[in-house]
């Protein structure tokens, strides 16, 4: 049975603003699933707190709502405890960059192969719109009224080099666009950061739709552009200022559930439970 | 036949090995052995020791006195001599045997380990000299230590197991030569009946969540419960498993919550600062109704407290922390037996009731070693609880499964990533069935009810309340965890005195028995609560609830040494 867009609806209602970027991201990731057929059932959305945290009840896969910043180390252990599953993590800016960023760090360095979707709109839109760790210096919030003046996180360098092998930019008003770089990120064997510019419409009036037409280039269909050379994508990354989407890079090495050494084909979900009493016995004997 | 035996120096001369090499013998000669480690939070230098209790019947803790104090430095005279009983004896090396003149009821040997030593080309044999001259003392002939000996330095090669033998010879010949005797000689014990097991309360609890399929274990490095890490790094590696050192507690706890919602058993293992960090996930595994175990180890508190020293402190932690109500199942072993069958229940009960489980252990209870009895298979039978199978769900025939269906006994229906028709969303929030978000009134009252009367009927078959003396004690003594051996000794040291005594040992903290504990607390004339913490935290759980204020009085140790049989005496005497 072929999987269909369908599948990924749930009959609950988003409670996203009107035209918050998070739609797209949702729809995007539906595309993406889709197209690799994967079903539902086999998809595991991990989410964290905030706008951004409620897809895992929006997406019609397994869902964990987990705690503000704790999405990584608990998709970390769904994927260890179940290679067969499809993980995605999701969160926001202020979720995976702020109070989560030393996971994001350990995510990439262990290269567990999930993929980290972020939908950074630079600002706390639940908490009703302070600053955020990836916001612009100079954006006046109601912690920053004469404007941001910390210098902000650079998510997409920092994956690199933590150690992700698989690193990525999307937004959200380019649904299709983003489908294809999810599709890719979730086929990669590895750790998969896509941070996903999705403009908040409520709090952020400088980082809207309009601003990011405007300011993005795209990496995809330049020929020039190698995304397994990290010095290039770096270097990209700094001269756009963060502000391109597509690939930027991709590498491979072998992933952190690969290399457990008590991990072999069988997921350990379906291990059988417990210990025969010979294994037991034999055990006990080293404490004689 | 009761002896202890104790080995002090600087810590980094071989003074566990010694310790082990010496506990491990007379475990093998089938005495019973409690082997307590007294260390501090470094690598080298500093005071450590290592004290073995050896009887012919089962002990239950280090005991308060000491006949043998080997000293290889000046400290070790210094911070132990005072535990020896009158007649003990010390042997140490000549230059420090000034020391020992400050108890003139006290023997001492001297012999120079050093120099021993260091004619076999080696200062770190010193410990193995004093071993031999330790073994002359009471009577042991080598032969009985070459076989731990050649086990434990198996992997350094022949050269350092002779070079060890040599040097515990050269020990037992000087001793001997001296006739220094302490004891006529320990008797030679009949064939074991039993087959006898050392090991340590972390051992055993290791090997109790393997034997209940706990196949992933999440931690980050604290002492006193590293070592249930490594003993699973090494059996996942050979039965299937995963091992994740987390770069901190939160990512542990959440790792192992993760493990345990994609259908694993999973537990994560810590001490107080790390417990304390686990706090706000503990309350996600309660609402999300995940079943996570979660093993406290405790130390001395609060904040990095005493690191290496044994406490009570976190019971109301264990408790009563994180925000918001949860349901929660707190067990405390006792013994080292109890470590590895309430680990094994652990999994059951927290699959059982869907809700995270605590095993509260300590110090004391996690690092000492004993000789146990061949631990029971029986039970570690495993009991997953309610988990739905793929027919059920494909006669169900819907997309979003309710999982948190509200039920008569709080227990839901529960799902596995991967199962058709299975799909949730494990939630935070407060949720409806299906796990979606809510604020409505009715469905949170209808969620957060059906949470908490999820442990009406909770049962056990294997975490118990002991409790053994006459059913109205003039004294009950109450305690829980690692005080059991002193406890037990004391009140029968008690009984002794004629006063007529009864021991309560908690085995169950949450739900709390009420049922069982509070009948017994009104039949008893005086309640002495005994306990390693200074505020009296089970005194306090026992006040709340049952009616008893004017009875419980606390006996309390909180120096970081274990409690001994003489403070629970003492507490008992002025009241009694």
């Amino acid at each position: 049975m072929a999987v269909v867009l369908e599948e990924f609806k749930t009959s609950v209602k988003p409670t996203w603003c009107p035209g918050c970027g998070d739609f797209g991201v949702m729809n995007a990731l539906g595309r993406a699933v889709a197209s690799l057929g994967i079903p539902g059932h086999e998809v595991v959305v991990v989410s964290g707190i905030g706008c951004s945290g409620k897809i895992s009840q929006h997406f019609g896969a397994y869902g964990i709502h987990t705690l503000h910043g704790r999405v990584l180390p608990t998709a970390t252990a769904v994927k260890v405890a179940n290679r067969s599953l499809t993980v995605i993590a999701a969160g926001g800016d202020g979720d995976g960059y702020g109070i989560g960023v030393g996971h994001l760090v350990h995510a990439a360095r262990r290269n567990v192969d999930i993929t980290y979707v972020v939908m950074d709109n630079h600002i706390y839109g639940l908490t009703t719109g302070q600053t955020s760790p990836t916001s612009d210096p100079g954006m006046a919030t109601k912690t920053h009224p004469r404007g941001a003046f910390e210098e902000p996180v650079h998510p997409l360098a920092l994956a690199i080099v933590s150690g992700a092998t698989f690193v990525a930019q999307g937004f959200s008003g380019d649904v299709n666009g983003l489908a294809r770089i999810l599709a890719e990120a979730i086929r990669h064997p590895g750790f998969a950061l896509v941070n996903v510019f999705s403009p908040c419409v409520t709090f952020n009036k400088v980082n809207t739709y309009a601003w990011y037409r405007e300011s993005l280039t795209s990496v995809d269909g330049d020929p020039d552009y190698d995304p397994s050379d990290r010095m290039a994508a770096l270097s990209r990354i700094e001269a756009t200022r963060g502000l391109v989407t597509g690939i930027l890079y991709r590498s491979r090495r072998p992933t952190f559930e690969s290399q457990l050494p008590g991990l072999g084909e069988k997921p350990l979900a379906v291990l059988p439970a417990g210990l025969s009493g010979e294994d037991l016995e034999d055990l006990l004997a080293e404490f004689e | 036949m009761d002896f202890t035996w104790k080995i002090g120096g600087a810590q980094g001369e071989g003074i566990d090995s010694a310790g082990e090499t010496f506990a491990l013998t007379l475990s093998r000669m089938g005495y019973h052995v409690f082997a307590h480690r007294h260390y501090q939070s470094l690598i080298k230098g500093g005071h450590t020791n290592y004290k073995v209790r050896v009887a012919d019947q089962p002990v239950r803790h280090h005991g308060d006195r000491l006949d043998l104090l080997v000293a290889l430095d000046g400290p070790s005279i210094t911070h132990n001599l005072a535990e020896l009983r009158p007649g003990g004896a010390v042997l140490c090396e000549p230059a420090h045997a000034a020391l020992a003149s400050a108890r003139p009821d006290v023997t001492c040997w001297p012999i120079s380990f050093g120099s021993v030593a260091s004619d076999l080309g080696s200062a770190i044999l010193k410990n193995a000299v004093a071993l031999g001259a330790s073994a002359a003392v009471l009577g042991l002939s080598p032969s009985s230590f070459t076989g731990v000996f050649r086990g434990q330095f198996a992997d350094k090669g022949e050269g350092v197991i002779t070079s060890n033998l040599e040097a515990f010879q050269r020990g037992h010949a000087y001793a001997s030569e001296q006739g220094w005797r302490l004891v006529p000689g320990l008797p030679a014990l009949p064939e074991l009946p039993r087959r006898h097991l050392f090991m340590s309360g972390n051992d055993a609890l290791a090997l109790g969540a393997l034997a209940a399929g706990c196949r992933f274990l999440a931690a980050y490095p604290i002492t006193p419960a590293t070592d249930i890490m490594y003993r699973l790094i090494r059996y996942f590696e050979r039965f299937g498993g995963a091992v994740v050192q987390a770069e901190d507690e939160l990512a542990a706890i959440n790792m192992a919550i993760g493990a345990a919602f994609a259908g694993v058993r999973a537990m994560t293992s810590t001490s107080g600062p790390g417990f304390s960090l686990m706090m706000e996930a503990l309350g996600l595994a309660g609402i999300a109704e995940i079943p996570v175990v979660i093993v406290d180890v405790q130390r001395g508190g609060p904040s990095t407290g005493l690191p290496t020293k044994t406490e009570q402190g976190d019971l109301n932690e264990m408790l009563y922390g994180s925000h918001g109500d949860i349901p929660r199942i707190v067990i405390a072993p006792a013994t080292v037996e109890d470590c590895f069958a309430y680990a094994a229940e652990a999994f059951n009960l927290a699959e059982r009731y869907q809700t995270p489980v605590i095993v509260a252990s300590d110090m004391y209870l996690g690092q000492s070693r004993a000789t146990v009895d061949p631990l029971s298979f029986q039970v570690a039978a495993v009991d997953r609880g309610w988990l739905v199978s793929n027919e059920e769900l494909a006669a169900v025939g819907t997309r979003e499964y309710p999982r948190y269906q509200v039920t008569a006994t709080g227990i839901s229906p529960r799902t596995i990533p991967g199962q058709p028709g299975g799909r949730y969303v494990a939630l935070g929030n407060e949720h409806d069935d299906r796990g979606y978000e809510i604020e409505d009134p009715p469905t949170r009252i209808a969620q957060v009810q059906k949470r908490a009367r999820k442990l009406d009927g909770f049962r056990s078959d294997v975490v118990k309340n002991r409790y053994v003396g006459p059913q109205d004690p003039d004294v009950l003594l109450v305690g829980w965890g690692s005080t059991y051996g002193p406890i037990r000794e004391a009140r029968e040291a008690l009984q002794a005195f004629g006063v007529r005594a009864g021991h309560l040992h908690l085995g169950l903290l949450s739900p709390f028995p009420a049922g069982e504990v509070c009948p017994r607390i009104a039949m008893a004339r005086r309640v002495v609560v005994v306990e390693q913490a200074i505020t009296g935290q089970l005194a306090g759980l026992l006040k709340r609830h049952c009616e008893a204020h004017d009875r419980i009085t606390s006996c309390l140790r909180y120096d970081g040494v274990p409690l001994l049989l003489e403070d629970i005496v003492r507490a008992v005497r002025e009241v009694a």
